[in-house]
């Protein structure tokens, strides 16, 4: 068990492309803590840093009290499961979990007792005389963890191993590594780029963007109070809703000429105005409230996903569809005009020019 | 197929069957021939079926030798043979595997300018550099020796190629697991590198021991000690004897010897033959 | 050029990989290849004692040489002969093989197996059955009127080393032709069948084309092959002869090095090889990136 500290990370490759830009991040004893950002935002190149399969360009990696920017892989006390799982495919499972162990030079009957007991941990006992192709995904998986945790290192590294799996096998497979990284304690890193997964994993989450961290925070914190338009757009599922407004003599005013008051302190000239699907409701009677949004929505399409639906229609002044969560059972079709409202207290204030949140 | 055309599938088979025959065919007057006593082969047209010689003619050759027919007993030559085949194909394989290993999974000063030097060989065949390439093997007083016999063959530009490109295809991460698991480089290879390899290995070995086998030029400038000959090249010892015809029943029973070990490689490995013969040539 | 996204640190370690098959590259294969450059451009005097730069006074000796000329001749006409006919009766064997359900593993077998017989053996079983006084092919022409003579006729020469050196390459093309074969998508077959092409157009319009880029890898290996890998054949046998008419290049930069010990003749024959392996190899390397953009 160890503490991880990033300070001031960077990363630029040989050809000049900087992955990593300066990164600082402090990881509690036992926390799980998960990167999460679109592909090419740098946050497997960061996990590889510590891990020590990418060399550190500039900055200071320390696991525990140690500075491990010069340690080699194996000397850094972490373990680490891959995407593709990369098990030695000619070696047994019980081979594969002991492999590390054997290099280590650990006796023999200790090794035997450690692999024994993560097969036991992540029931793969009957298959331990198997090679990995005789293995369903699941399978691999559990056996990629496995010679994760016969190591007992002082932190688990995690590179999105989850997205060979198919979806069903996935949900299972995340609740059993949470399950196991609460009971083992063991720090943790984790890198995915599905916001769900990053959700329901993390204690804490790292949204990453070209390099940068755009924001740590619980999973609540970070979508309740999403740092930039970056991340409200990142996470939450359908994405927030992004409405430009122009602030004047205290109000902000729709496109299409709707406003409400301005949050305290505002000051800049364009925001966007940023509102959940799920904080937006229909409105029979559509009159003007100065302490809420109100919008008027012409309907495209209704997608159904069963407990509820989501309403996709077109506001004027906004690019992008705006869209509603509404009650399975309610019924709208296409070419409907929606009277929406949210109230004030649900809205989101960015900076149009640089997405940087305005309001507490 | 596509239709049933039954004397379109008939007629394949007899285009089959007659070219099965062509092949097959000298290798039958060579076995025919081997089972007669000179005598009946000076008078005349070889017969089409075999003699009663069989058994004296093969014990002949296979001990005693023919101090007549230019060559040493055909046991001793084919343990030649089989010396150098397996030399070549075994050195072969061992000295391309860790350079390809060298060139893969390392960054050194000088690693391009290797694998172009390796390279250049494939253009370098021993018959086109024949006489340097003996002088070379003179001066380092390797004639008539098994090192010589088998050294200037050992280099492999094709056999580079192949682990390189095999290795390539080796997903990343199995060596950056191997290395958080504490291999280093000689372990990795030995522990990972060289199990997965063990197929392509098999295949080029078979393409290798044919190609070992069936020297001939090499072993007929680099040997005048005749128990370096090989086989191969003995035959053409026997076949030019000065001032007398050749001992026909003699040269086909060692030509029958000599084409026994590769063929029965053939088609005993024909899967590994195949696999070794279609990558070499990627 | 690629290495793996992590590679091991070691200073020494990756020399010491590359150094035998290095070493033995230089000392076997460079070093002896420049020798040869040297000496193509070098006269040595009788005895061996002195020698003289004569720039390209080598070259320009053998290409005025009628006897190397002829043998240019000689090795074209026997490589086109040998590839087509190897080429031609590969592709025969293979499309039948590939249309027969039954038996086909049978004949793949045995019809792959010269593929390990040594060019010297190939040769010696040919020249035993075309021999002109006990030989069975040479006996059965006589029958049929025609006077086979190897050891007098130029033309029965060639054609015998043509013979042997096809014979063996055969299976080597059988193999890479059904490869070929097979790898053409069955659905293509049934489609142009259900268009009404019957065997013979399906064929020439279907099959035929999609199998251009086989065939013409195999053209490359089989004018190497019979350019490089049939000296054996030639010295097991005919010699060379009657006269030169069997002398291809191989053979006689071997004999005008070892026999007639013409080392600046010999040398120049070498480099002349030499930059007709490159472009061959050259030719090859292209075709094969072409091949694998596809």
């Amino acid at each position: 068990m160890a503490t991880i500290s990033l300070d001031k990370v960077r990363k630029v490759y040989a050809g000049g492309v900087e992955a990593v830009k300066g990164v600082s991040i402090d990881i509690a004893d036992g926390e799980f803590i998960v990167l999460v950002g679109p592909s090419g935002c740098g946050k497997s190149t960061l996990l590889r840093m510590i891990a020590g399969l990418e060399e550190i360009s500039d900055g200071e990696i320390r696991i525990g009290d140690r500075v491990v920017n010069r340690v080699e892989p194996a000397d850094r006390d972490i373990a680490m499961v891959f995407q593709n799982y990369a098990l030695y495919p000619h070696m047994t499972v019980y081979n594969n979990l002991a492999y590390g162990l054997k290099n280590r030079g650990e006796p023999k009957d200790e090794i035997d007792k450690r692999v024994k007991e993560a097969a036991r941990i992540l029931e793969i006992g009957d298959f331990l005389d198997r090679k990995p192709r005789q293995l369903s995904g699941g399978q691999r998986q559990r056996v990629a963890m496995g010679r994760a945790i016969v190591r007992k290192p002082a932190a688990f590294l995690f590179d999105e191993p989850l997205s060979n799996l198919d979806a069903k096998l996935r949900v299972q497979m995340r609740i059993e590594i949470k399950r196991l990284q609460e009971t083992l304690g063991t720090t943790s890193v984790y890198v995915t780029h599905d916001q769900l997964e990053a959700m329901t994993l993390a204690h804490r989450l790292v949204v990453l963007n070209h390099g940068r961290i755009e924001q740590i925070g619980t999973p609540l914190e970070v979508y309740e109070k999403p740092a930039s338009t970056f991340v409200a757009g990142f996470i939450g599922s359908p994405a927030m809703n992004l409405i430009p407004v122009k602030a004047k003599d205290g109000r902000l005013h729709l496109e299409s000429g709707e406003g409400l008051d301005a949050p305290d302190g505002f000051g800049a000239e364009h925001a966007l105005l940023g509102v959940r699907p799920e904080d937006l409701q229909v409105d029979a009677d559509g009159a003007e409230n100065a302490d809420a949004l109100s919008l008027r929505m012409k309907v495209i399409a209704v997608e159904p996903v069963g407990a509820e639906s989501y309403v996709h229609g077109r506001v004027a002044g906004v690019v992008d569809d705006v869209v509603v969560r509404v009650p399975a059972k309610a019924e709208f079709s296409a070419g409907a005009e929606l009277n929406l409202k949210a109230s004030r207290d649900r809205l989101h204030v960015f900076d149009a020019a640089n997405g940087g949140r305005l309001n507490g | 197929m596509v239709e049933n055309r039954p004397w379109l599938t008939f007629i394949s088979h007899l285009v089959l069957i007659i070219g099965l025959a062509i092949v097959v065919f000298p290798v039958w007057v060579a076995f025919v021939a081997s089972t007669y006593d000179p005598k009946s082969m000076l008078s005349g047209v070889v017969p089409l079926t075999p003699g009663d010689q069989f058994f004296q003619n093969y014990y002949q050759i296979f001990v005693e030798g023919l101090s007549s027919a230019g060559a040493p007993p055909v046991g001793l030559m084919m343990v030649n043979s089989m010396v150098m085949a397996m030399a070549i194909a075994i050195g072969k394989i061992a000295i391309s595997i860790i350079s390809a290993f060298a060139i893969v999974y390392f960054k050194f000063p000088g690693r391009v300018l290797a694998f172009w030097t390796i390279f250049i060989t494939l253009m370098l065949p021993v018959e086109v550099r024949i006489l340097p390439t003996f002088e070379v093997t003179a001066g380092l007083g390797l004639l008539n020796s098994y090192s010589g016999l088998t050294l200037p063959l050992i280099a492999s530009a094709t056999a580079t190629f192949l682990f390189r490109q095999f290795f390539m295809t080796i997903p990343e991460e199995l060596s950056e697991a191997a290395r958080i698991d504490g291999a280093g480089p000689l372990k990795f290879f030995r522990d990972i590198l060289l199990p997965l390899s063990r197929t392509n290995m098999a295949g080029l070995f078979v393409i290798l021991f044919i190609y070992g086998w069936n020297q001939y030029l090499w072993p007929l400038i680099v040997t005048t000690d005749e128990s370096y000959y090989t086989i191969v090249m003995g035959i053409q010892r026997m076949v030019t004897v000065p001032d007398s015809e050749p001992l026909w029943h003699v040269i086909m029973a060692t030509v029958l010897l000599a084409m026994i070990p590769p063929v029965l490689v053939v088609v005993f490995m024909q899967r590994l033959f195949i696999k070794g013969l279609v990558e070499t040539e990627k | 050029m690629q290495t793996k996204r992590i590679t091991f640190n070691n200073r020494w370690l990756p020399y010491l990989l590359v150094a035998p098959q290095l070493a033995i590259t230089l000392v076997f294969f460079i070093w002896p290849a420049s020798q040869a450059l040297y000496q193509s451009v070098l006269r040595e005097d009788a005895f061996g004692l002195s020698s003289e730069f004569v720039w390209f006074e080598n070259f320009e000796t053998l290409f005025d040489d009628p006897l190397y000329l002829s043998s240019f001749k000689v090795t074209l006409v026997f490589s086109a002969g040998t590839t087509l006919l190897s080429m031609g009766a590969a592709l025969l064997l293979a499309v039948m093989a590939d249309r027969v359900i039954r038996g086909s593993t049978f004949y793949k077998t045995f019809l792959i197996w010269p593929y390990a017989v040594a060019p010297a053996v190939a040769g010696v079983l040919w020249w035993f059955m075309f021999n002109p006084t006990i030989g069975i092919l040479a006996y059965t022409m006589r029958q049929l009127g025609y006077d086979w003579n190897h050891t007098l006729n130029a033309n029965d020469a060639l054609l015998l080393i043509i013979i042997a050196a096809a014979w063996k390459q055969v299976s080597y093309n059988f193999l890479f032709f059904l490869a070929g074969l097979q790898a053409i998508p069955r659905s293509l077959i049934e489609a142009a069948a259900i268009d009404g092409a019957g065997p013979q157009k399906r064929f020439w319009t279907i099959v035929f084309p999609l199998l251009s880029p086989t065939a013409f890898f195999l053209m490359v290996v089989n004018i190497v092959y019979s350019f490089f890998e049939t000296f054996a054949i030639v010295h097991a046998t005919t010699a060379g002869g009657p006269g030169q008419a069997t002398s291809i290049l191989v053979y006689k930069v071997w004999r005008d090095g070892f026999v007639s010990l013409d080392l600046g003749g010999s040398a120049a024959q070498s480099v002349i090889l030499m930059l007709i392996v490159i472009s061959l190899t050259v030719v090859q390397f292209r075709f094969i990136e072409r091949r694998v953009e596809y």
